[in-house]
């Protein structure tokens, strides 16, 4: 890997984890979810260490431009509610005790990993040069892989998107919108009479002498 | 220092050790919501290094793809759920959250 890139690896992997960390230790749930923002933007800066190109792309797009967009519009629609206002609750020893455990156990496992020697093998490289042959993580690679080699996963995707949509708007529609189904209409109070029934004015107002 | 995949590696577990401990000890549920985040895309970030470990197939960055997509569905369909807790108990944590609770 040339310079440029473990410099980049350097910046975009401290980055991505300082954004992590922001993202759970903030109490504000709009704070965390820039800092999530700062995490993503760098984890795409990581694909690009690794030519992922197209991947890094996809990355910014679905997740800096839709996700985030979501819980920032989340967090907008339910407003005050989303902080925390109920105060530290006992358990604080527990949480701390835990915190420390967890995060001992996923060092050791980071530092078994770490100690892995092998590296990257360079990638085929190009007979005439072209900046379009043998691209390793580009458009046409990865298109090839998923459709050629993923076609019917990839067609599965667009149905879970679509039951997910469907999902989505069942779960959230609630009962406060207008009531249509027989059960809502029966759940309903009677609407009020006219006072005078033979009153010949449809509206049922009377008309005042 | 060579970044090399154990690199790369020790990066991701990092990051999915954090997104463990948030998703454990925050009861906000916007913040799990992020946490979960936080851990597919560490599990991301292994599949693509892993991937660049063995650049014969694609095979570890269509996986990738294919969480990504899975993770967009699944931040939607928890924000709706979040949406409907808070609309029945006016809060997001997950303490109050307890209809099912005997």
């Amino acid at each position: 890997m040339s310079f440029g890139g473990q410099l980049l690896f350097v910046v975009t992997g401290f980055l991505a984890v300082i954004g992590a960390v922001l993202t759970i230790t903030q109490k504000s749930p709009l704070r965390a979810a820039v800092a999530l923002l700062v995490h993503i933007v760098a984890l795409a800066g990581l694909y690009l260490t690794l030519h992922a190109h197209l991947l890094a792309a996809i990355q910014l797009l679905v997740y800096a431009g839709a996700v985030v967009v979501l819980f920032v519009f989340v967090i907008m629609l339910i407003g005050a509610g989303a902080i925390d206002t109920s105060p530290e609750r006992k358990g604080v020893l527990a949480k701390l005790v835990g915190g420390a455990v967890a995060a001992m156990i996923f060092a050791t496992i980071a530092s078994q990993l770490g100690s892995s020697e092998s590296t990257f093998p360079g990638l085929p490289g190009c007979p005439d040069g072209g900046a379009e042959c043998g691209q390793f993580g580009g458009v046409e690679a990865l298109g090839r892989a998923i459709y050629l080699g993923a076609g019917l996963p990839f067609e599965l995707v667009s149905a879970l998107l679509l039951v997910a949509i469907v999902g989505v708007i069942a779960i959230a529609r609630g009962h406060s919108a207008s009531p249509k189904t027989p059960t809502e209409l029966a759940e309903l109070p009677p609407k009020p009479r006219p006072a005078d029934p033979n009153s010949p004015d449809p509206s049922g107002i009377t008309p005042a002498e | 220092m060579v970044s090399g995949l154990g690199t790369y590696l020790a990066l991701s577990a990092v990051l999915f050790g954090i997104g463990a401990i948030g998703f454990l000890i925050r009861r906000n549920m916007l913040l799990q919501l992020m946490s979960i985040e936080i851990m597919l895309n560490s599990v991301n970030l292994a599949l693509v290094a892993i991937n660049r470990a063995h650049p014969g197939s694609h095979a570890g960055q269509v996986f990738a793809f294919f969480v990504i997509a899975v993770a967009a569905a699944e931040a939607a369909v928890g924000l709706a759920i979040v949406i409907s807790v808070f609309r029945l108990k006016k809060s997001v944590e997950t303490d109050r959250a307890d209809l099912l609770k005997g």
